[in-house]
């Protein structure tokens, strides 16, 4: 990124370049001691937290990461959280790329209605209306429970993972109109001359190419649908439909009165660990991609 | 006449289910959130009784709304400050200067987002701990083990233990985005600077800032609706609120009276509130950090 400098000879003395280096190595040094604490955390036994937090672990205490996944459960928030993810990301790719490819490159009546209405969108934050979309699906509930007998909307996996993809939607649609926008017209004009229909050139043509946009889509929500938890606390309130985050945080409530340090730092390394691996496998596609959605300097 | 015909189906059947699912799920709690906050809805019961704008003078009226008002303001203020100017100074250095392990920055700074709230508000549980903490335990070292600071358990700290969270949640972020707009200055024109003789700081803020204002007045505005999000995330997380309601947020204490209390209509009160400010502050924003768009 940084571009060679080719004027003149700069007069930075030796002493200024060390200068530079003090704040960077500082705050990588603030970053990343945290982090790598909790991981020296999840392996100590209960006894070594009584003693200075700084001193390294006695050994290898392997049994937090049993506690953690058996006793406390992490295993199955897991498997809850492997699932909503991935329903949530299904869904909102299936929806968002045909809308965003509409929305941004074919000329209709209520396009810009539509696109304004998305775009507004991206101003309203999931947890300013978390109440009403509560009550809206426990109202949901109390009809069915009078009509057929059982509530379906609340505690819900699908649904929680509908609401997650409903949220993400002006984000995305934003972001791959932004990349939709930049294509000539040229390719739909030949398709048609080929004899192909919109749907077959959306399908075979226009979104094999944009599979950079949406693997950074698919990147950004994955890591908030992952980490996500006001949502998820609110709508599964049953103990076995927990997601990583909640039942997290129900370890560290726990924590707090009996003193399981060892199993909720395991914990903490159990949530964190698969983005820490994602991140470095795809650090550069997911920082760039974050200027893809048309934020030009 | 056919072709037409298709095409309209096929426009239809394209934007129709993305429509669907965002009105379901955030035009209609959008205007919910208003039209409830003029009721005395208890929640489950199907009672709802319309009182017009009182929920809203109760508001006013309320100690702990002012309070989390008071917060939400200072934590504004003080994180988008500091970040924003972090931000900035970090992503010129990694960009304008020659520096080993440049990506290797790039690369730590942003692993704070990537991380869930709640971990990082487990982690800095970790830091701020009165007893075991790994901040007090460096202080010791100045300050002897007598007293231990209450990072998180005192009324006027409490606050600001939950901004160097934030900030430090934030400025990677921040900084990478700075970072790939900063390369597009061309850079020419540090070149032409440099033989005028102009120092670096000089050309950071007659070349650097103003080239990539468009960038940061559009993360502005973005990072105010994000930081009362943010906050609420960090709030409910860390302190749940406490100290006795010191370290409660616009959202954390919408939250708390929608459910802990069942008082939905004066929690959409302040959600409606909340809303408000928001689209106000950032309008105000966007209007007071306008320039003439430089082109290059």
């Amino acid at each position: 990124m940084a571009k060679k400098n080719k004027g003149p000879i700069r007069e930075t003395s030796k002493l200024n370049k060390i200068l530079i280096y003090i704040p960077l190595i500082l705050l990588a040094i603030v970053i990343i001691v945290p982090v790598f604490w909790v991981f020296m955390a999840s392996i100590k036994e209960n006894v070594e937290f009584y003693r200075n937090p700084w001193s390294l672990p006695n050994g290898f205490h392997w049994q937090n990461f049993v506690d953690a996944w058996q006793t406390a459960d992490m295993g199955s928030y897991m498997l809850n959280s492997v699932i909503v993810t991935a329903l949530a990301l299904v869904i909102l790719i299936v929806v968002a790329l045909p809308a965003a490819y509409v929305l941004s490159r074919f000329e209709f009546k209520s396009r810009a209605f539509w696109n304004v209405l998305f775009m507004a969108g991206l101003f309203i934050n999931v947890n300013y209306i978390v109440v009403p979309i509560f009550l809206m699906l426990s109202q949901g509930d109390t009809l069915l429970r009078k009509t057929i007998g059982t509530p379906f909307f609340l505690n819900n996996l699908f649904i929680l993972a509908v609401v997650y993809a409903a949220t993400a939607l002006p984000f995305t649609i934003y972001l791959l109109s932004g990349y939709f926008k930049t294509l000539a017209k040229d390719y739909e004009e030949a398709a048609y001359v080929d004899g192909a229909g919109p749907l077959r050139t959306m399908v075979q043509i226009i979104i094999p190419m944009a599979r950079p946009s949406i693997i950074t889509v698919i990147l950004f929500n994955f890591l908030s649908f992952w980490n996500e938890y006001i949502i998820s606390m609110t709508l599964l309130t049953k103990p076995e439909l927990k997601t990583l985050p909640v039942g997290l945080m129900n370890l560290m409530a726990a924590q707090k009165s009996a003193v399981q340090y060892g199993q909720m730092y395991a914990g903490l390394v159990i949530v964190m660990l698969p983005t820490l691996i994602l991140y470095m496998c795809v650090q550069k596609h997911l920082t760039e991609g974050m200027t893809v959605g048309g934020l030009k300097g | 006449m056919r072709r037409n015909k298709g095409r309209g189906r096929f426009i239809f059947f394209c934007v129709a289910p993305a429509v669907i699912l965002f009105v379901i799920f955030m035009i209609v709690p959008t205007v919910d959130v208003f039209r409830m906050s003029l009721y005395k809805w208890g929640g489950y019961t199907a009672e709802k009784k319309f009182v017009g704008l009182k929920n809203f003078q109760t508001l006013l009226q309320s100690e702990k709304f002012i309070r989390s008002f008071q917060n939400q303001i200072l934590l504004i203020v003080v994180v988008t400050v500091v970040t924003f100017a972090l931000a900035l100074i970090f992503a010129a250095i990694l960009t304008k200067e020659k520096i080993r392990g440049q990506n290797f920055f790039r690369i730590i700074f942003y692993i704070p987002n990537i991380l869930s709230v709640v971990i990082i508000s487990a982690i800095f549980s970790a830091i701020y701990d009165p007893n075991q903490g790994l901040l007090n335990s460096i202080l010791a070292i100045f300050r002897g083990e007598r007293d231990p600071i209450l990072w998180l358990g005192s009324q006027k700290i409490v606050i600001y233990s939950i901004v160097i969270a934030m900030i430090w949640q934030a400025i990677g972020y921040y900084m990478v985005m700075y970072m790939a707009s900063m390369a597009n200055v061309p850079e020419s024109l540090y070149e032409s600077a440099n033989l005028e003789g102009a120092g670096k700081i000089k050309q950071f803020f007659l070349i650097t800032l103003p080239l990539i204002w468009t960038n940061i007045r559009t993360t502005l505005t973005f990072f105010v609706i994000s930081t009362i999000n943010m906050s609420f995330l960090f709030v409910k997380a860390m302190t749940n609120g406490g100290p006795d309601s010191a370290s409660n947020v616009f959202l954390s204490y919408m939250y708390q009276e929608a459910y802990t209390n069942s008082s939905y209509g004066y929690g959409m009160a302040i959600g409606s509130v909340v809303f408000l400010f928001s689209f106000g502050l950032s309008a105000v924003l966007n209007a007071v950090t306008k320039r003439e768009d430089i082109e290059f």
